[in-house]
């Protein structure tokens, strides 16, 4: 478990990324968390750099979008999913429990995607 | 409409392919293209496949999965020597013939070549297999490379090139490169990157040719005031020459690109084009993110038989260059001012040998208090943000608002 940031240090709407190797992305979409591997699988770009609207996080470089309760592509040029991590709200504290690399292949299953509330 | 012919297999028809299956069209559809390689992305070649971080198969831009849902028939590997008079039958190179009711021109660009016999050691980086060449040489060991051309192709290959040690000049022929697409001030400050990433920049001088005894390799660049570059590697890029050439002698209006209207038809209703061969509505883009808007309008207007949509879009491009990320969008012209409103010009970009991002800045063009491009180096957020405000004000000014 990676821990993140403060609850209120991450307000709806806005994102944080994390440096791990791959790095990641937890975004605030209305009050819901969510984690997501950070670059977009279609080129080198940072997904919390982008246009967040609803559950939908647009790459800030050639507009592909993601369904963050998934991480699978909602349009082109991205076509491959991007992983899912689950979220913690733990004493105030956001945590993301990284997918192993191996196990999680970021097939969008959404049973594995972390979904915490920040309401 | 019950056979659609492709001419042309790079993005643009790859995306129009995928637009006639999304807009209905369920005929016979022949995608014919003069590469032997099924539909790739060009992007990288100057910059993640050239520095070996991304291979071949991250190229690739349609899986086996949705290659088959397209149900198409590829004519790789075939050139297309003319369009007949009705524009509904093509001609290929070894003179057999397709015929539809459809035709769709995504044909693209040719890297621009300097005249001379070829040397090895000359390059040019537009296809796969430019880049796959470039590469080779670039593998042994260090070099003197001279990139002739300081556009976006020619900064992303020096960049490359300097990442894998490469010794690098770039020789530009005009005071600052980039200004004719940037503006002066942010073009300065593109040209900086350069510097920084330890790559020589000689500009306002152009070449008188190249080096080297016929069929060996180049050894060096004659400048126009006589100065000789010794070169191992020289990469040329100048720009490129739309693929209209077998168009000679069809009805098709060529002038710098094939002349449509604004949603992409040509002097054929059932002839569209799309992607860097295309003028659509007066202008030329050589961008991709036109390669991949343009389809969905032009494929509608072919299966309505007439102009039904405008292909309208806000011009967008990026760069990636000395571990930086340069966004630009918009309609800029000669005159409007930049304005730096978020980060500064002194060090945008941060210093790539350390790994380290700089702030970044976001500039905005302005004319009359109006906004009419925006550029960032390292900004994307907020470029994001302007990007969308100057589509929000160009949908509202086409709506007549």
């Amino acid at each position: 478990m990676i821990p993140v940031c403060r609850l209120e240090d991450l307000p709806a709407g806005d994102s944080v990324r994390l440096d791990t190797t791959p790095p990641v992305a937890v975004f605030n979409a209305d009050g819901e968390l969510y984690a997501i591997d950070d670059t977009c699988s279609h080129q080198d770009a940072s997904l919390s750099e982008g246009w967040l609207e609803g559950c939908l996080i647009e790459c800030p470089l050639h507009a592909a979008s993601f369904d963050l309760r998934t991480g699978r592509p909602t349009c082109l040029p991205a076509r491959r999913p991007v992983r899912t991590h689950q979220v913690y709200v733990e004493d105030g504290v956001i945590h993301v429990l990284v997918a192993s690399a191996t196990g999680a292949t970021g097939d969008g299953d959404a049973s594995a995607a972390g979904k915490g509330s920040a309401a | 409409m019950r056979a659609v012919i492709v001419v042309g297999a790079s993005l643009a028809g790859l995306y129009a392919a995928r637009e006639l299956r999304a807009q209905g069209f369920d005929g016979r559809l022949v995608v014919i293209g003069a590469e032997p390689h099924p539909p790739y992305d060009r992007p990288p070649l100057s910059k993640s496949f050239l520095t070996g971080t991304a291979d071949e198969d991250r190229l690739a831009l349609a899986d086996e999965e949705e290659t088959a849902e397209l149900a198409a028939e590829w004519l790789l590997g075939t050139r297309v020597r003319a369009l007949d008079a009705r524009g509904r039958t093509v001609v290929l190179d070894d003179g057999r013939t397709v015929t539809g009711d459809g035709v769709v021109i995504a044909t693209g660009a040719a890297a621009r070549r300097l005249p001379g016999p070829p040397l090895a050691g000359v390059h040019t980086v537009r296809t796969l297999d430019d880049a796959r060449a470039l590469r080779a040489d670039l593998t042994r060991g260090p070099q003197r490379v001279v990139v002739i051309g300081g556009g976006f192709i020619g900064a992303e290959t020096a960049s490359s090139c300097a990442v894998l040690g490469h010794d690098v000049t770039v020789v530009e022929a005009a005071p600052l490169p980039l200004a004719a697409q940037l503006g002066p001030q942010m073009a300065s400050v593109c040209a900086g990157l350069h510097a920084r990433g330890g790559v020589a920049l000689l500009t306002g001088v152009g070449v008188a040719g190249l080096r080297g005894a016929a069929g060996r390799s180049v050894t060096a660049v004659e400048l126009a005031d006589g100065r000789l570059l010794p070169a191992d590697v020289v990469v040329v890029g100048i720009g490129a020459i739309p693929n209209t050439q077998w168009l000679a002698g069809s009805p098709l209006a060529v002038d710098d690109g094939i002349l449509c209207d604004d949603g992409c038809v040509t002097t054929l209703p059932q002839v569209v084009a799309v992607g860097d061969v295309a003028r659509v509505g007066g202008a030329r883009a050589e961008h991709w993110t036109s390669a991949t808007e343009q389809p969905r309008a032009a494929v509608r207007n072919l299966l309505a038989g007439h102009t039904v949509e405008s292909a309208h879009s806000l011009p967008y491009f990026w760069s990636d260059q000395y571990g930086s990320r340069i966004q630009f969008a918009g309609h800029r012209t000669s005159g409007d001012i930049a304005r730096i409103v978020e980060g500064s010009s002194a060090d945008p970009g941060g210093d790539p040998t350390a790994g380290a991002r700089g702030g970044g800045l976001l500039a905005v063009y302005e004319r009359a208090g109006r906004t009419t491009a925006a550029l960032a180096i390292d900004c994307a957020r907020p470029f994001m943000k302007a990007r969308r405000g100057l589509a929000a004000d160009r949908a509202a000014e086409l709506a007549g608002v």
